[in-house]
């Protein structure tokens, strides 16, 4: 197995590929996922590892259920004292926020990273271009910024170092553009790892109960100021290059790098470049000393200006006629790319480069919007849908997974989208805001469902409004990659039926139907539509490539 | 080939097509033959027969995973429409190697041959469409191997520095057991029109 090779060797790597073996070098006991992309395949080589002839003996993976209780689980193996770790995409640390708030409150017991892809540009996610660095101010976490596989698995051992010594969480940031990049990876010892989780009692350090949470809320900010001092001297934060007489230099992170050491190279220039690989808490001396010499510095970071404001701040007191350039030449929308950032240095050294060949792009390219699957269930779902309801009025609620598409052509019936389990808490809010006359179907797929929907149902059943729910139930999570999740069958797991959980909650009005029963399907739709209270649809067809799992 | 640091690739096409593979073995050949490389490739929606773009960069030390605007030395195209979007890669010396191949667009008129290399020859002359899919279904019964096919071609051509045998040997290496044979005969059909006129 790729993943297994022997240490020594100097493997191409995945940036998701070598955040797995980063931690099982550094000895990982205790991995919990939610899938999202770009983070999946950290999750998938993990699932994939464990289930093979070459597993690691005493560790423990598990997809969960959302991304809450991944973290909840996490903290149990961490206040047990085992290496944990929790990955997730960008909006899964929204889902769970609430549960990392207050660890960073308690620390850690065992060590244990986070690990959070961002996807500016947004090459795999609705809703929105998250920015997880806003987080290091709400939750006080100390976050690592790798640019590439290499780091990325350097990067993990380190973040698990500085949890052990620390006793915090710490949180790996990356982008789609680490997460999905290949290059050579040098590779260490996996060495073997024990079962040895125990909770020893100590009400003192786990219980948040205030007044103790104020106490806890000083400690972390102590540790905080211990993790600076060991940030001004690691070797994450690297300064390179030389002085110039224009006195200009460059601050970045994470990919940006890696942009900017090409443009440099380019334009064979070695300007001093400081490269934080600690997002949060910033070096901030080894940054004074960086400004201290200069005239003009260019940040080149994507998204909000989070180190332009950091460094316009240490710059007041180090050096206040310092020159800042940012955000005036990078944009902050989108995802960073070589051009731009090679512009943006030639700007800062007054250097020309080559024009390039003019092409209006948005009059010539063809759009591709993507579609589903030829043979995809969905299409039974929506051709019903819109069958049933030719000629009325009706809104369509959105949620995440493949069957967004029915925002795109030919379906278009999505009149709102925003986050996993959404369209059926809108739904409601609609519902009641209309008098529940307003016609709606809120769609919901099986992982989403199980995800966060449930208590979005439960809120509709017992607040009274009246939604028709559309259960697309594919039996796999299968934008992400076709991951398993509570409803399906895997190895001797018990399966909870999503049909189940809807009559538990009450809900009096609910058909399983298979979408090619076009007839009974588009009945069932017209028929729910005129019902006074919650009703649900659970279209069952496996999606084409649901069992790759087994 | 010109003397230069670097060498650029982007591979378009629509989801489903294979260019991730394709990235992978193109990959593994760079670097049999003692290359620095890096790649960049998005999976997740886009996979779902959108366009897809992904790219590999190779040579003696590479930084940006990304090829830049205007930075590609060659463009493999899947599919021919999805060529247009790649414009932003290409620069006069750029050579496009194209799948005489076109997907429809719902609710969009499917473009001409000549209108999508009008366009493309705007910006560079090195423009060369091949009936891969045709040649694939024609000889092996396969048009899913068109990608490995444009690719194999490139190499042996000396579209791409790369020796020859070392994108063999990636495909014996990379390739699942079940479709080896498959792609081994699908790099020689290209071996074996390696001086035909395109």
């Amino acid at each position: 197995m790729k993943i297994l090779e022997k240490a020594n060797k100097r493997v191409p790597f995945l940036g998701n590929e070598a955040i797995v073996r980063g931690a099982l070098e550094a000895g990982v006991q205790f991995v919990s996922t939610y899938p999202g992309t770009p983070a999946s395949e950290i999750g998938d080589t993990f699932f994939k590892l464990q289930r093979s002839k070459n597993k690691i003996k005493n560790l423990y993976f598990e997809y969960s259920t959302n991304e809450k209780v991944a973290m909840e689980a996490g903290i149990g193996a961490s206040f047990s004292g085992l290496k944990a770790m929790v990955v997730m995409k960008d909006f899964g640390l929204n889902v769970c926020a609430d549960a990392l708030l207050p660890f960073c409150y308690t620390g850690t017991k065992g060590p244990t990273v986070i690990i959070v892809a961002d996807d500016p540009s947004c090459h795999s996610s609705a809703q929105s271009e998250q920015n997880t660095r806003a987080f290091a101010q709400l939750a006080h976490i100390p976050i690592l910024e790798p640019s590439d596989p290499q780091e990325c698995k350097d990067y993990v051992k380190a973040a698990f170092k500085l949890s052990a010594k620390f006793k915090m969480p710490i949180l790996l940031r990356t982008t789609t553009r680490v997460n999905h990049q290949t290059s050579f990876v040098d590779l260490g010892k996996i060495p073997a790892i024990k079962a040895d989780g125990k909770f020893v009692k100590d009400v003192h350090r786990f219980n948040t109960m205030p007044p103790r949470v104020f106490s806890m809320h000083s400690e972390m900010l102590d540790r905080i100021k211990e993790i600076k001092k060991e940030a001004e001297k690691s070797e994450l934060n690297l300064t390179s290059g030389k002085q110039v007489s224009s006195k200009i230099g460059i601050i970045t992170s994470g990919v940006s790098y890696l942009y900017v050491k090409e443009a440099l190279a380019d334009l064979g220039m070695n300007l001093p470049l400081l490269k934080l690989g600690f997002f949060h808490p910033l070096p901030e001396k080894k940054i004074k000393n960086f400004i201290k010499p200069l005239k003009k510095v260019l940040i080149v970071e994507e998204l909000e200006p989070f180190l332009e404001r950091e460094v316009a701040i240490l710059a007041k007191d180090a050096n206040p006629r310092l020159q800042i350039m940012g955000k005036e030449i990078i944009p902050e929308i989108g995802e960073l790319k070589p051009r731009i950032v090679l512009s943006a240095i030639a700007k800062l050294a007054n250097k020309k480069i080559k024009a390039l060949p003019s092409v209006d792009l948005e009059k010539v390219a063809v759009k591709r919007t993507p579609q589903l699957c030829p043979g995809c269930p969905y299409w039974l779902v929506f051709g019903g849908v819109k069958k049933a309801t030719e000629g009325k009025n009706v809104v369509y609620g959105g949620d995440i997974g493949c069957y967004m598409l029915a925002g795109v052509p030919p379906h278009n019936i999505q009149d709102y989208l925003f986050c996993m389990g959404g369209s059926m808490g809108i739904a409601h809010g609609i519902k009641k805001a209309t008098n529940n006359k307003q016609k709606l179907i809120s769609f919901v797929g099986d992982s989403s469902f199980f995800h966060v929907g449930i208590p979005a149902l439960i809120n509709a059943v017992h607040n009274q409004s009246n939604p028709l729910i559309i259960l697309l139930d594919n039996s796999t999570t299968a934008m992400t990659g076709h991951q398993p999740h509570p409803g399906i069958k895997i190895d001797s797991m018990p399966i909870i039926k999503p049909e189940d959980v809807v009559k538990a909650c009450q809900v009096k009005h609910l058909k399983i139907i298979d979408p090619v029963n076009q007839g009974e399907f588009i009945k069932a739709v017209k028929d729910f539509l005129e019902k006074d209270t919650v009703s649900v649809i659970i279209a069952r067809r496996p999606c084409l490539f649901a069992n790759r799992v087994n | 080939m010109k003397n230069k640091k670097d060498f650029n690739i982007v591979i378009v096409g629509t989801g489903g097509q294979g260019s991730i593979t394709l990235l992978q073995i193109l990959a593994r050949a760079a670097s049999i033959d003692g290359n620095d490389v890096r790649t960049s490739e998005l999976h997740g929606l886009s996979q779902r027969g959108g366009s897809v773009e992904v790219q590999m960069r190779f040579g003696k030390k590479i930084f940006s995973p990304m090829v830049a605007e205007g930075g590609a030395d060659l463009i493999l195209g899947l599919e021919a429409q999805e060529c247009l979007k790649s414009l932003f890669y290409a620069n006069s010396e750029t050579v496009y190697l194209i799948n005489k191949f076109f997907i429809p667009i719902f609710g969009k008129e499917l473009l001409k041959e000549q209108a999508v290399l009008k366009e493309l020859k705007k910006v560079t002359k090195n423009v060369f469409i091949v009936p891969a899919s045709d040649i694939c279904e024609e000889e092996l019964g396969k048009k899913v191997v068109a990608g490995m096919y444009l690719l194999s071609l490139a190499c042996v051509r000396g579209l791409i520095p790369i020796k020859p045998e070392s994108v063999l040997q990636a495909i014996k290496d990379l390739v699942p057991e079940k479709y080896l044979d498959l792609n081994k005969k699908t790099f020689e059909l290209a071996l074996s029109k390696k001086n035909e006129e395109i």
